[in-house]
């Protein structure tokens, strides 16, 4: 039995179906990269997972317990960091540890939540509030949030996507020491297969939608600590991202749409400089209607 | 036209000083009722000079008559805050209840605040001495209430999805829910409201007092166009445009204060 377990779960909205046929299993401990085309419905799929979209069909389950709704045993950072701007990071994370242990003494709670700030390497911006940080500190407050609530399982959806590429790199590297202390189970949804091979064990990919469905998996057997110099010239490495890549344009390709679209061919005419103009120097009428007409394209996606 | 030094001061001045030609021109020519600038500033110098001053029921310096209509105002527009905000959240967050009320508010929102005033008079008439004090108030709140309540009800609606997401991830209860994410996240639209309030709370004092004889700012106004002294009518009209002024720009500041998210 798998700690996370998705069993045939589809999700449609109205009569677009966006995910379907959804089987994902996670072991206890096991950090899984899910790494998808923009609209594919990844963020769809964490959301489901979280509990904040209900499925159309099948069954998720986490520990043995149906996911019904959300809960902090689902630790989430979601893509632009969703902190609240009115209070500070530290007030922040307070919120988070509040409502899960609200038993904790005052002087307990302050220490963990400085411990989290701490692991994150933001205990100079601790009294800051997120609007004066930058996007990559905000994130790491994110995911000090979603740490600090000692969730059995890491939802990252797209955590670094809106990242420069260099505090991408920093930031996938804190990732990695955080997760290597602490061993969290940790699905991590992603639209760069390189940062899916560097961080998981497992990657899965997420076919091009609509009715979006996740492929093979393919395990990473690069030994930990990888190293993000060398790694590019590992030939596992290599021919793991040609295949993944493969994979995903594969799925991609037969998807063949035409649309039709209605076209108004404008009243244009040159103007003939030899008929004199009337008083008011314009043509009262046009001579020829805008003529109406239909063409079919094929949308290559 | 280039700025240049003390401009700030000066060009506001040209301004007014059209007014006052402006004025004086009319009363020259069309309007000979209406008193000249000089004449109005002589008989007016004893209210100005004497602010404070206590001569009769009907003859106090002119910042006592403002006092006594800022502390009616005061009492009319907490009225409104504490009853129209509740009603924005409600609106902004049920939408039953938007459904049930909103035709009702809207066809209240535009009342003018002199049709309100007698009924406010009928429903208080067992107060005997206070009812038409109480009238008043209840005029002031019922005509300030509505911008509050609509912009409530637009914040409430207009909170990120994402703030939400947080509230239900973390599984907030719901008095935390409320403290630590809705009413944060609506303050800034909530002030706006309050502000707009605050200016009609302003406009409909002086019909109250207009209307029911009160001493203030609007009673003294009607008082001396009856005793035919339209002088101070001019008093008036300046002094309730500088307090509606001050209080605009004191309201402004607190919602910038408050402009975080």
């Amino acid at each position: 039995m798998s700690y996370l377990e998705l069993n045939d779960v589809s999700k449609d909205f109205g009569a677009a179906s966006v995910l379907k046929d959804i089987n994902l299993s996670v072991e206890k401990g096991e950090f899984v990269a899910i790494v998808g085309f923009s609209g594919a419905g990844k963020t769809t799929l964490i959301s489901l997972i979280a509990g904040l979209l209900k499925p159309s069909g099948g069954t998720m389950k986490l520990n043995d317990l149906e996911i019904t709704a959300p809960g902090p045993d689902r630790g989430i950072v979601f893509q632009n960091y969703s902190l609240l701007p009115w209070l500070s990071v530290f007030e922040n994370i307070l919120l988070a540890v509040d409502s899960v242990n609200p038993n904790w003494s005052a002087d307990k709670k302050k220490a963990h939540v400085e411990k989290y700030i701490a692991m994150v390497n933001l205990t100079p911006a601790r009294d800051k509030k997120p609007g004066e940080l930058s996007g990559g500190m905000r994130q790491r407050v994110s995911v000090a949030r979603a740490l600090a609530m000692d969730p059995q399982i890491l939802l990252l959806d797209e955590p670094l996507s809106a990242l420069d590429a260099l505090t991408r790199a920093t930031l996938q590297d804190e990732i990695s020491r955080i997760w290597s202390e602490d061993k969290k189970t940790v699905v991590l949804i992603t639209n760069d297969p390189d940062e899916g091979i560097y961080l998981a064990d497992r990657i899965i990919p997420l076919t091009a939608g609509p009715g979006a469905t996740l492929g093979p998996s393919f395990k990473v057997e690069i030994p930990r600590p990888r190293d993000r110099k060398s790694i590019n010239h590992d030939p596992h490495f290599k021919q793991l991202r040609r295949e993944i890549v493969e994979f995903m344009l594969n799925s991609k390709q037969d998807r063949h749409t035409a649309i039709t679209r209605k076209l108004i061919l404008p009243d244009i005419e040159p103007e003939d400089l030899n008929i004199p103009r009337s008083m008011t120097g314009w043509r009262k009428t046009p001579i020829r209607k805008s003529e109406l007409k239909e063409e079919s394209v094929e949308v290559k996606p | 036209m280039k700025s240049f030094k003390l401009d700030w001061l000066v060009l506001p001045l040209i301004g007014v000083a059209a007014v006052l030609v402006l004025w004086q021109i009319s009363c020259a020519s069309w309007a000979k009722d209406l008193p000249t600038p000089e004449k109005t500033w002589q008989v007016s110098k004893p209210y100005i000079v004497e602010p404070f001053a206590k001569r009769g029921e009907m003859d106090q310096g002119i910042l006592r008559f403002t006092w006594y209509s800022l502390i009616l105002v005061a009492k009319g527009y907490a009225l409104a805050l504490i009853i129209g905000t509740p009603i924005g959240f409600f609106l902004g967050l049920s939408k039953t209840f938007t459904k049930i009320f909103d035709p009702l508010i809207q066809v209240l929102r535009p009342v003018s605040p002199l049709a309100w005033l007698p009924l406010g008079l009928v429903l208080f008439t067992s107060a005997g001495k206070n009812a038409s004090e109480l009238g008043a108030l209840f005029t002031i709140a019922i005509c300030s209430m509505w911008p509050t309540v609509m912009n409530t009800a637009v914040g409430v609606r207009a909170i990120p999805q994402d703030y939400l997401n947080v509230a239900k991830v973390l599984k907030l209860s719901r008095t935390k829910t409320l403290f630590k994410v809705l009413i944060p996240a609506t303050l800034p639209y909530m002030f706006t409201g309050f502000r707009l309030s605050l200016g009609i709370a302003w406009l409909v004092i002086v019909a109250a007092e207009m209307l029911t004889g009160q001493p203030g700012v609007g009673g003294f106004l009607w008082q001396e166009y009856n005793s035919l002294i339209y002088e101070h009518i001019i008093l008036c009209i300046v002094t309730i445009g500088v307090v509606g002024f001050i209080l605009d720009r004191l309201m402004s500041v607190v919602e910038k204060k408050f402009k975080t998210a």
